[in-house]
């Protein structure tokens, strides 16, 4: 059994191929698809999207920042936007594999595959990303927080491609990310978490609290966040925050941890996100 | 490589022999298949082996590969650049490591396919045994090897580094080959190979 190439030139190209082939499998960059292609069954073919030049630009519109699906990580990492504006996905990007890695992987590609343990994924979900859709039948925008619905099932349909990912602007000021892995590069994360709230002076406001790793998908914990609304951050909530996160997720073992490091490390994480904010005002 | 002396053949004609007969066998699979082509402007290849031009080291180069054939084994089956070594063959070791417009990335992660056409920077490319790249000088002097496996995209990964950044901090050299797994624990003399070339060689 060997394997179609298709190589679209546009992005209508790439809606018509889409709709001729929805058993083709997308490829933007392939650093988690090709890990061991040749040990499973080959795919009927493959549609690349990698460089397709409708795909891969970023820019800053009226309040939201666009990043083109097929955007590398190496090129998100550069853009000045989202140094300035979105320190956690920087951050969180920056730490994704290494060099070669960063040079060919994309969000689209880290949004498309939905591993529950995609890094960029719980940074989306605390930004409140939005997901913008196409296909030959015109585009939609869906909440990245809709957007998946299970363990690497996702409400992309057949004929669609994920066209961009658009972060609202002006951003959350305050914005936090952590993972924990068996080595700072090249590993694949136990836990991560990521977090953003607003509001002025000491009061954290619009909450959002994520995490990667701890279930089927990735996942906000509204229980928590609801906890840490209009709270001012400080020892207390953060033994809270633990108490709350320990309610909240019921993290398995695998072959990269255990269920009951994952829980402390996700409290712990957690409550980091609090006591940071204690810290940066004493 | 050497032939083998009663065969007269390397064991790298033989394998490539094999493959071929492979890729025959397939086609009657793939005749079928390509009739449902699409028509119009998208680039429709495969399923079953064809030509894919690659650009390595400046020169063009044919090789005769199914669509999932990956650039590793491109290189190493089929155009005896063997210099990209072929560790785990899943994105984690960076032994693999080339340059796809100069930017490091690993052979073992893309389809062939993908970088048709594509300016593709092998260990062979940078220096010979009679000639070799500064870095890999460096890498004598300082005896950042042991068993050398990890070398060649070692190389690579410092090369681009030093391209881009000619006198780069112990962080960023080690942020540089963070995607560059050594056995033999040689990271502390590859940053002194680095440091090396960052003096001039000396």
């Amino acid at each position: 059994m060997s394997t179609a190439y298709l190589k679209p030139a546009s992005l209508e190209d790439a809606y018509t191929a889409r709709a001729e082939h929805p058993d083709y499998v997308l490829l933007a960059g392939g650093t988690d698809y090709m890990v061991g292609i040749l040990h499973r069954p080959a795919p009927v073919g493959v549609i690349d999207l990698f460089g397709l030049s409708a795909l891969t630009g970023i820019e800053a519109g009226e309040g939201v920042l666009r990043i083109g699906a097929a955007a590398t990580y190496a090129v998100v990492l550069t853009d000045a936007t989202v140094s300035e504006s979105f320190p956690s996905l920087r951050t969180c990007v920056s730490e994704i594999g290494a060099t070669q890695i960063q040079a060919r992987g994309t969000l689209g590609g880290n949004i498309g595959t939905s591993s529950p343990v995609g890094d960029t994924l719980p940074v989306l979900l605390a930004l409140d990303a939005i997901l913008e859709l196409g296909s030959s039948r015109g585009t939609r925008k869906v909440a990245y927080a809709e957007f998946c619905t299970g363990y690497r099932q996702t409400l992309l349909k057949e004929d669609e491609v994920i066209v961009a990912i658009e972060l609202p602007l002006p951003s959350p000021g305050v914005q936090f990310w952590r993972k924990v892995g068996t080595r700072k590069a090249q590993a694949i994360s136990k836990v991560m978490v990521a977090a953003s709230a607003r509001g002025s002076g000491e009061t954290l406001t619009d909450v959002r609290l994520a995490m990667g790793a701890v279930a089927d998908r990735p996942i906000r914990l509204g229980a928590v966040e609801a906890l840490l609304e209009g709270q001012v951050p400080s020892l207390e909530l953060a033994e809270q925050v633990r108490a709350a996160v320990a309610d909240a997720i019921t993290p398995i073992s695998d072959l990269r941890s255990t269920a009951p490091y994952r829980l402390r490390s996700a409290q712990n994480l957690a409550a980091r996100f609090v006591l940071q904010r204690v810290e940066a005002q004493a | 490589m050497a032939p083998d002396s009663e065969s007269g053949f390397s064991r790298r004609e033989v394998l490539a022999t094999a493959g071929g007969a492979a890729a025959i066998a397939g086609l009657a699979h793939g005749a079928v298949l390509a009739q449902e082509a699409p028509k119009g402007k998208i680039a429709w290849r495969g399923p079953s082996a064809g030509k894919v031009r690659l650009k390595i080291n400046g020169t063009e180069r044919t090789v005769n590969v199914e669509p999932r054939t990956t650039l590793l084994d491109a290189l190493r089956d089929h155009l005896d650049l063997t210099g990209s070594k072929r560790v785990c063959d899943r994105g984690a070791c960076g032994a693999c490591t080339v340059w796809i417009e100069g930017r490091p990335q690993n052979a073992c992660l893309l389809l062939a396919i993908e970088v048709e056409g594509v300016p593709i920077t092998t260990i062979e490319g940078l220096g010979t045994p009679e000639r070799l790249h500064p870095v890999q000088e460096a890498f004598c002097q300082e005896d950042a090897l042991q068993c050398g496996f990890c070398t060649p995209g070692m190389v690579m990964s410092c090369v681009a580094l030093l391209k881009s950044n000619p006198k780069p901090s112990s962080q960023e050299t080690r942020e540089a080959i963070a995607g560059n797994l050594c056995r033999c624990g040689t990271y502390p003399n590859v940053l002194s190979a680095v440091e090396r070339v960052a003096r001039g060689g000396k």
